[in-house]
């Protein structure tokens, strides 16, 4: 693609432009792409790029320059206590979201393709917390989980009054909490993916399945589960990355607290930038954060590949 | 599994409504799932009791239905908390953005998915390399960006953030539906001499329409939902987003939950009524977005 051709095809060029035009595919011209390629650049591209170098600098507020620190701001990080609760708590929730949320988004989605007389009603309800900001479900869960709130209060009223807990303020149980929460919020939207899945899995399949003798189980197992794949694929991948950059629920729910038991990457982050003014350091936790998104999604991408390729 | 199961494929007709007997395995599904639900809904309970109850009636039990509705709560959380304005906001930043981010990301993906190029190939990849990157990567740097372009605490900031940000998911949505659109009716209207620019205006963006949906639906929660950079953006001034003033709640009315609830009910209103209206249509958004 040269210039010339780019300007000719916008303006309708000469008259050989438009012969030659005739035999070819339509010749859309790049100039349409830099309105996108301009926001991107100036929202994306350029502020990654800069930040990914100032996490080898010691830049700070109010320096006019930042100096080349090397590895410093990552030795730091492995060795800080608020840092390394935040790299294990990022992973722990990242695993354990995917996990779990992909199984119930599943199971909802099996229950709710089903000819259950409430089904549509029920997709609706489901699917109601993945819409609302997360700033807001994290007060209401921060009201819920309060030691004297709605939760212990249901749960004794019931007959459980065992199971109360300072669900955020006892530092052995307020990650699963957070992680409680989340999968709250976000198990509609696998649901919602699986839904969708199971659309293109025609009865036909099942019908042969069940004919040659195949239990439910069986034909779960062997017929529905494989042809998911796909859906399978994207659940995962969103509810894995959204996971590893979660902020909003942690910063309003507990700040990363009681101590660090709550603390994730991007929380730390915010802080070191925003609160204390080190954004050299802070730029090298989200440089860490990137990393840890880049390989979790190339695992992914192969795991998934063998076991599409198994089917 | 039996009856329920033979009775499914003999009827043969797939998903519409199915005449089926109530039977006990039936009748007991669907209270499961029933029960399934309301646990579910319970934080959902929680927050529109509190918003409707007294001080006293929140100090005195927390699960109790409040037995006065309190409706002042929402005109004190509406007025004390200037959420009108905050409202005005997110409707102004969430429409400005939506519209940029579809005229910007139609384009965009018509060149990505019309051209055979290894160079279109690449910018694709770049785009949904956006997908994956944490925006916190960048946020000092950008923010820094617009603090010496003195745009912090205006609409401008937060539009151009939103578009960017939100341009790899609707390239991507855009460019997958491209794909599978046929080329003739644009070729045809070339034919008749029109460029690239009208071929698009004209006869591809009205055929874009299901995915234009899509991306609509999609990112206009994202944006209306977004928490992080509004806050740092346009925190504490008068161009605040809703999620950025219900934040604000908690520290100024620090235990009066019930103010705080009625706030977030007011603020989350636009988006229930969206979704109840459209509920169809954003879930099947949803999944045809993700479906890619």
């Amino acid at each position: 693609m040269t210039v010339t051709q780019t300007r000719s095809a916008v303006t309708g060029g000469p008259g050989t432009e438009q012969q030659r035009r005739r035999r070819r595919p339509p010749n859309v011209p790049y100039l349409l792409l830099v309105p996108a390629l301009v926001f991107y650049a100036f929202v994306v591209l350029v502020p990654t790029l800069s930040g990914a170098g100032y996490a080898f600098t010691d830049w700070a507020g109010r320096r006019e320059t930042p100096g080349f620190v090397g590895l410093d701001n990552f030795t730091e990080l492995f060795a800080a206590p608020a840092a390394r609760s935040a790299l294990r708590n990022t992973l722990i929730i990242a695993v354990s979201t995917t996990v779990v949320q992909t199984l119930i988004g599943l199971a909802l989605a099996l229950a709710l393709h089903s000819t259950l007389a409430s089904r549509n009603v029920l997709r609706t309800m489901f699917f109601a917390p993945a819409l609302l900001p997360p700033v807001i479900i994290g007060f209401l869960w921060q009201y819920i989980l309060t030691p004297a709130g709605p939760l212990n209060d249901a749960l004794s009223s019931i007959g459980l009054g065992g199971l109360t807990q300072n669900w955020l303020g006892d530092s052995s149980v307020a990650l699963a909490s957070v992680i409680g929460v989340i999968i709250w919020q976000n198990a509609g939207l696998t649901m919602v993916i699986y839904l969708a899945g199971l659309q293109g899995v025609p009865p036909e399949l099942h019908e042969a399945a069940s004919i040659d003798g195949a239990g439910r189980w069986q034909r779960l197992r062997n017929v529905t589960l494989p042809l998911l794949a796909p859906a399978t694929t994207i659940a995962l991948s969103l509810t894995l990355i959204g996971s590893l950059k979660l902020f909003d629920q942690v910063y309003v729910m507990t700040n990363g607290g009681p101590g660090y038991a709550t603390e994730t990457l991007s929380v730390v982050m915010y802080k070191e930038a925003f609160v204390s003014g080190r954004y050299g350091y802070s730029t090298a936790i989200a440089l860490v954060l990137t990393m840890i998104v880049f390989a979790f999604a190339l695992l992914q991408l192969r795991g998934l590949r063998r076991y599409e390729v198994q089917q | 599994m039996s009856a329920v199961e033979v009775r499914g494929t003999t009827s043969g007709v797939r998903p519409g409504p199915r005449r089926r007997r109530w039977t006990l395995p039936r009748i007991g599904a669907e209270l499961g799932m029933l029960v399934v639900a309301a646990i579910f809904l319970f934080p959902f309970y929680v927050f529109l009791s509190v918003a409707l109850k007294t001080p006293a009636e929140v100090a005195r039990s927390p699960l109790a239905f409040p037995t006065d509705p309190a409706l002042s709560n929402f005109a004190e959380a509406w007025e004390r908390g200037d959420l009108g304005t905050a409202m005005v906001n997110s409707v102004v930043v969430a429409s400005l953005s939506v519209l940029m981010l579809v005229a910007a990301g139609s384009l965009a993906a018509y060149v990505l998915a019309r051209r055979g190029s290894r160079l279109s190939y690449g910018l694709y990849l770049l785009f949904l390399l956006g997908l994956m990157i944490p925006l916190q990567l960048g946020m000092v740097p950008l923010y820094q960006l617009m603090r010496d372009l003195n745009l912090l605490q205006t609409y401008t900031s937060l539009i151009i953030f939103e578009v960017g940000h939100q341009l790899p998911l609707a390239v991507f949505l855009y460019a997958g539906f491209l794909r599978a659109l046929p080329k003739e009716y644009e070729e045809a209207a070339r034919v008749d001499g029109a460029g690239p620019l009208s071929a698009f205006v004209r006869i591809v963006f009205p055929l874009l329409r299901p995915v234009t949906g899509t991306v609509i639906i999609l990112s206009a929660i994202n944006i209306w939902n977004d928490f992080l950079t509004p806050l740092l953006y346009v925190g504490g001034s008068p161009q605040q987003t809703l999620p950025v003033a219900i934040f604000a709640f908690r520290g100024e009315f620090a235990s009066q939950w019930q103010i705080i609830f009625a706030g977030m009910g007011i603020a989350i209103v636009p988006i229930l009524l969206v979704y109840f209206l459209l509920q169809k249509y954003v879930i099947k958004g949803f999944a045809s977005g993700v479906k890619g």
